[in-house]
Formats: C-alpha cells, structure tokens, sequence
C-alpha cells in the first residue's frame, strides 16, 4: 500500500501540466514581462498566447485548448476598471462566469479553468499565479485521455 | 507557399543562459514553412537586423519571426528593418523567449522546449498574418477647449498663438474663471485680476480664438483628428449684436436680490447681469429661473430701458456643431460644500465661510469694497479662526486626497486678514503644512513671523454660536498636547477642492476616464500626464487634480503643446489592428453594436443601384475602432475578424501547442 503511494507520488511529480494562457496585451502580458524583467521564478508549465484585451476571447478558445491537451486554461486581463479599451474585461468576465457553468458539460472540471486579473505592476502575482495553478493541476493530475472531449489527432 | 525566416537571438547571455538558442534555431528549421533559420548574439544590433534584411532580400521570405525579448521591447525595431527589406512589418511577429521564458526558468532543457514552442507558435501565426498598411485619417486643424478659466485661457492662447483655430466654450456668461474672483495671489500678493484681466481681453481679441460664453458641450462624435461636436448656446435673452454694455437695464431690473454667484453668495446681482465689471464679453445676459418677464410674463423694465432694443425674451437655446481635430478640458474645480460638517455648523453660521467668500470680502471689487466685514452683522471680526484640511484627507466624508492650494491659501487669507485689521488675531488650525512650491515655505514663514499669524497644529472638534453671537472654536492643540477653545467672530474653513459638477457627464462624451473623486483620469501618471484614454483628448488644470495657478498654466501649455504637435501632421497614422466585418455574412443582429466600448460599429445600408434597401448590416469605422476584439469573440454568426489577432491566426497558435 505504501509502495503505491510513493509510486503515485512521484508520478504526480514527473507530470508535467500544459497550462494554456490568454492574456492580455496591456496588463498581463506586460505582468508576466515584468515578472521577466524581476528575474522572478515560476515553473515552465505555462504558454502564454497574446491577445489585444480579454474581450476577444472565443470560448471556443478555451475548449480548443482543451481538446488540444491542455491540462488547464488560465484567462487573465486587467483589473476592473483598468482595462485599456475601456470594458472589454466585464466582457470577458462574463463570458467566463456563465461559460464556467457550461464546461462542466462537456466533462471537463471547471476547476480546470482559471481566470484572474494581473495589472502590468504585478509581476508577483503572475509569477504566483503560474506556480499556484502548475501546482493545483499537477496535484489534480492529466486531463483524463479517456474523456471524449480530448481528442488527440 | 509560406516562406519563414526564424532569427533567435542570445541577447548577448540573457537569452543564451538558459536557452540552447543554436537548438532552438535547429528545431525551428524543421518547422514547416520555414525556409531560414539563424541564431545570433545581438539580432537588434545593426548586424543582427541587417541578417535580417539579407534574408529576407534573398530568401524571398513572406514572414518572419524573431526569437528575442519582449515585443513591447523591440517590436518596433525588428518590423522597421522588415519594412526596409521590403517585407510588410506586419508580416513580422515576435516570440517573448527572454522575459517570458529565459528570465523566469533555471532548468535549461525545459527553457530549451518551451522557446522551440513559443517560436513554434508563432511560426504558425505569422503564416496566416496578412499585409496591414496603417491608416490615414486627416486632421481638422481645430481646436476646442472646454472651459474658460486661466487653463482653458493660456490653453487657447498658446494654440491660437501657433496659428491654429480655436473655439473656446465657457458655460458662464464671462470667461475668467474661479481666478477672476481672487483678491490676490500666492506667493507674490499681486492682484489677481491684474494679471488676469489683460489676458481675458487677448483671448477674446485674438483673431484665431472663437469664444463661445454661455454655452456647454451637448454631444460628441468621431474620433482624434475628426470631432464632431454640439454645442448648445443657451438663450442669453440679449441680442450681443446690439448690445454695447452699457448697464441701462440692469440699472432698471426690480429683481435685484439674487445671490451672485460671482461674490460667493456674499453679494446681489439683478436677473439680467454681468457676472463681474471686467467680465470678457462685458455684455449682460438673462437669468431665466430669476427674471421677472420670463417667469411671470409681465414686466420688460431692460427692454424699455435698451436704448439699442438688443433685449428679446423670445431668444432660444441653439445647437451649433463643430468640427474640431482635438479638445482640451480645462473644468476646473468647485469648492467642496462644508455643510456636510454637522460638527461646523452644518453650513448654518452665517459667518463660517469658505475660502472663496473670504476671498471676495478681501478683494477690492468684492461686496464690501475689500473690508473685511463679517456676513451675519458687517462687524470688522477682530478674531478669525481659519481651519485646512475640511473635507480633504478625511475618508469619513470620502476624500482621502490632499487638496494642496488650501495651506498656501490659508496663509494667504491669514496675512491679508492682518495688513487690514492690524490688532486682529488670525488663527490657523492645521493639519501638516505642505508647502512644496517655488517660494511657498518662505511665504508660509513671512505669515508666521512676519505678520504675526497664529498656527495651532491639530483639528477642530467643534464650532458653535453663543448667544452672544460669538462663535465657540474647540479643538487640539497636539503639539502642546492640550484642549484649545477660541472665541472667534469669524471662521473660515479651507474646503476640498472637488471637480466641477457635471464632469462626469462631460467626460462620459469625450470618452475619457475619471477617479473615485471625479477628477479626470491622465493616460500615464508619470509619463503621460496630459493625455487621456481618449486620443486627441488633453486636460488641463484642476479637472485633473487641484492645482494652484503656476500648475495649472504650466498644464495647459503642455496641453496646447501636445495639440500643436498634433495639428503639425496633415495627416494621422494609426496601427492597423482593427475588427472588420464580413458583410455577406452579417445578420445584423447589432450584437457587436452594443458591445463596441467606442460606439465604433455602425449600421450600414447597402442599397441596390436604384437606392432600394437591400439589407442593413453592421461596420467598423476604422477610425474609431481601437483593436480590442470584443466586438469578434462575440459576433454571433462569426462574421467580424481582428486584423492581426484573426480566429484563424488564434486557433493556429493553440493546435501548435498540442
């Protein structure tokens, strides 16, 4: 029993997870650039795919990911209120809270999905936010191969 | 066929330490569509961009990609030397392997693998980007400056004195602002209307500037460059055609017990008026809420007393439309309204004042001819008690800003009060005093040594009338560490400094942002201090955060400065990034119209070649449109694209990542 434990436990550590990002370009790009800039560490897990703003976000973006073999989707724009076209991360926001509901229909654990809002000052809290979720998914394991929704090509 | 070229950079070891950049340009090589692949020590040095205009020229390439720092660092760089090669620059993309891989990770093979995937990804994007050519929009070399007080004046001048248009609009009757009613100015004591008046008459004079006194913006369309703007000129009743200015009808006006506004309250003015004597058009307009004829229907004493006929109560409002290349916001500010204060009083003494009353009572063209008498009696007050700091850092009633003019003109106050009632107490309680001006410490000094005003550091807990009429001071004195009580005659509180009412109206138009506090929002705190969100929109003065006079002149210079740079081009480029609509495939379900943040998606009819409506769907003005993209992710038939972030381009970049 024990032996299956430790076995587990280093398989947990060799996963490594495919963590998608979409990001914005004024905030959380320019975050994860500072976090660059600070020579701060966070785990290479994460690929960041740069957008204009979280409003032009696609769902379908998501599930693309998904279905591509992503093991978690992170979507992070400005704080509310910051965004630099305005309202385009109310967009964005919700998109996502009614979108969350409905991932868990096509058998992918909501919890799989990660929204935040990293300001081009916070490159702590980007270089966090990679380290949390790369930990969390990694804990949660693969996204199953088995589920129907990934589909591997 | 696509025909890529991949450059990986080493930035010097930034980039090399932690990525095996020789292998990542091996394993771009084999990408598909990739016909060169180069790694070099500096790619944004001259050498480096000429590899790249060497290979581009002689591979024929159709994109490119540059593995190196941030884009926001050199994309600039790399699509200069792309264009001058010959490739459209927005045939070039980066891939971020120095902040976004090398910087932030220690284990060199996984650094390794992630920079081929970012290069990877962006080999697949920039297969599917398409040429962009920046847009051309012409420039309406005419600007509009939105309020009438010493920003919007110097503003105005300094654009008019470039030998560019201006249309200058006041919603008073005179332009002059909250200056014209000082008595006298800090740190030098010259008068203020003295400095102010002549500059009055310039703007007025000045062949490029249009003045439009009262009048307010009604409406905004169109973007920087190409303003469409309403303008309403409210009904002055007083035909300025006619008028000379003489004074016969506010001489016979019978309703003459209106507060004025000019004179803080303090004094009258009869329905129809001029604000001040020296008021820029020195022509009098009617107060329609006060005047007789207009809410009564009978009298008409200025019209028999126009001698020149110029009065007509039938006049209206009118909307006149502008057109206009770029708009400076000058606002200006309001003195908080203390009687929020229940522990002052309420705002019901009538000798606790603010600081635009005492101005008023100091100033020679005030209500009692510059004495300083006290409103309840016009008794001279033998101790004035001055309190900083009402309303402004104080989060209780929701201000936690520094007012900043208040200490500066609380000295002020507290050494005129002394030249004219030389055996008077002026009492200051304060907060800290921040002085941070040129001359401003020597100033606050002078008051206190020179003549003699009091300061007690600490707050005032309460003020109340006894039935002697005397006002009961209480407060702290915490330097001293004791209770104070001070019978005074007259008080005057230093109230925050709040912007205009209405400025959030105003700012909603123009499309420019404001704070908590309703000052309006710059486009870079340090950097950018006199743009706004909205291009082609500068600010000025105190509708920004309060300034004193030096501040906000220098603001409105800069302001007229970022105008004229702007007017010096015919013509304006924008960046190509914007959202086009497939107008075969459009529903017109206007979806997108009402996600658009800047109104920048239209309805358009196409019509048959007899004119007959065919079908109306949406379209994106390309001047207005700004690139967010939030209008495509949702469209809901899929018919409007980014340019340089199309769904195409997106989903190419996520299945390289499987």
């Amino acid at each position: 029993m024990a032996q299956t434990e430790t076995k587990t436990a280093e398989a947990a550590a060799a996963f490594q997870p495919r963590i998608v990002a979409f990001v914005c370009n004024w905030c959380t790009y320019a975050g994860a650039d500072l976090a660059g800039t600070s020579r701060l560490r966070y785990p290479p897990n994460v690929r960041i795919i740069k957008l204009p703003c979280t409003g032009r976000i696609d769902p379908l973006f998501i599930l693309k990911a998904f279905e591509g073999g992503a093991d978690a989707v992170l979507v992070s724009g400005c704080h509310p209120g910051d965004c630099h076209y305005t309202s385009g991360n109310y967009h964005a926001r919700r998109r996502w809270a009614l979108f969350r509901r409905l991932l868990d229909l096509t058998g992918i654990d909501e919890r799989r999905l990660f929204f935040s809002w990293v300001s081009a000052a916070e490159g702590q809290k980007f270089a966090d936010l990679v380290a949390d979720i790369t930990e969390k998914v990694r804990a949660a394991g693969p996204l199953e191969p088995a589920n129907p929704a990934r589909r591997r090509l | 066929m696509a025909r890529i070229g991949v450059f990986i950079c080493h930035c010097g070891e930034n980039i090399a330490r932690t990525v095996d950049c020789a292998a990542v340009a091996a394993a771009a090589a084999k990408m598909p569509g990739v016909v060169h692949s180069a790694d070099y020590k500096y790619m944004c040095s001259d050498p480096g961009q000429q590899m790249i205009r060497q290979a581009i020229a002689e591979k024929k390439l159709t994109g490119a990609v540059v593995g190196a720092c941030s884009p926001r660092m050199h994309e600039p760089t790399f699509r200069r030397a792309a264009a001058e090669a010959g490739l459209n620059p927005y045939l070039l993309e980066m891939a971020n392997l120095r902040e976004h891989c090398s910087w932030v990770h220690e284990d060199r093979a996984a650094a390794t693998a992630k920079a081929i995937d970012l290069v990877r990804v962006m080999v697949e994007k920039v297969k599917r980007n398409r040429s962009l050519y920046p847009i051309r929009v012409p420039i309406e070399p005419t600007a509009l400056v939105v309020g009438g007080g010493i920003a919007g004046i110097q503003a105005a001048l300094d654009i008019a004195g470039g030998g560019k248009k201006v249309i200058l609009v006041e919603r008073g009757p005179s332009i002059g602002g909250h200056m014209a009613r000082l008595s006298e100015t800090f740190p030098t004591l010259d008068c203020s209307q003295c400095i102010l008046t002549p500059r009055m008459v310039e703007a007025a004079s000045h062949p490029n500037i249009t003045l439009m006194t009262y009048s307010e913006v009604e409406a905004v369309e169109g973007f920087v460059g190409n303003f469409q703007v309403t303008i309403r000129r409210k009904a002055k009743y007083v035909d300025w055609s006619k008028c000379t200015g003489c004074g016969d009808c506010w001489a016979k006006c019978p309703a003459r017990k209106i507060p004025s506004e000019f004179d803080a309250r303090l004094g009258a003015r009869t329905a129809i008026y001029r604000p001040f004597p020296q008021a820029v058009p020195n022509k009098p307009v009617i107060d329609r809420e006060h005047c007789i004829m207009l809410t009564k229907g009978k009298c008409g004493a200025c019209a028999k007393a126009c001698q020149r006929g110029a009065v007509n109560f039938k006049d209206q409002d009118e909307l006149v439309k502008v057109k206009v290349g770029a708009v400076v916001l000058a606002t200006g500010f309001d003195l908080w309204d203390h009687s929020a204060y229940g522990e002052y009083g309420a705002g019901k003494f009538a000798d606790v004042i603010d600081g635009f009353q005492f101005e008023r009572l100091a100033s020679a063209s005030g209500p009692t001819g510059g004495e300083i008498r006290r409103p309840s009696d016009g008794q001279v007050p033998r101790t004035v008690v001055f309190i900083q700091c009402c309303g402004s850092r104080d989060e209780k009633v929701g201000k936690a800003y520094c007012s900043k003019i208040c200490c500066m003109y609380t000295a002020k106050h507290g050494m005129l009060y002394k030249h004219k009632v030389h055996d008077g107490r002026a009492i200051v309680f304060y907060m800290d005093i921040r002085a941070a001006g040129k001359g401003y410490e020597e100033f606050i000094r002078r008051a206190v040594e020179a003549d003699g005003v009091e300061y007690v550091r600490g707050r005032v807990s309460r003020i109340y009338r006894r039935t002697d009429g005397k006002l009961i001071v209480r407060g702290a004195d915490t330097l001293a560490g004791r209770a104070v009580t001070v019978e005074a005659d007259m008080v005057v509180l230093a109230d925050a400094v709040v912007p205009r009412s209405g400025g959030e109206k105003l700012a909603q138009l123009f499309g420019v942002g404001y704070d908590t506090d309703g000052f309006y929002s710059e486009a870079h705190p340090k950097l950018r201090p006199v743009e706004t969100a909205a291009a082609g929109v500068f600010l000025a003065g105190a509708c920004q955060s309060p300034k004193d006079i030096p501040d906000s002149v220098a603001q409105a210079s800069a302001a007229a400065a970022k105008v004229l740079g702007l007017f010096a081009r015919p013509e304006l480029e924008r960046e190509p990034v914007v959202a086009r609509v497939n107008e075969n495939t459009c529903v017109h379900c206007r979806a997108c119209i009402q996600a658009c943040p800047y109104g920048a998606v239209e309805d358009h009819e196409i019509r048959d070649r007899k004119g007959h409506l065919v079908r109306t769907v949406a379209r994106v003005n390309e001047g207005l449109c700004q690139g967010c993209g939030t209008c495509v992710a949702i469209c809901r038939s899929g018919c409007i694209d980014l340019e340089g972030f199309t769904d195409e381009q997106v989903f190419s970049e996520i299945a390289t990542l499987e």
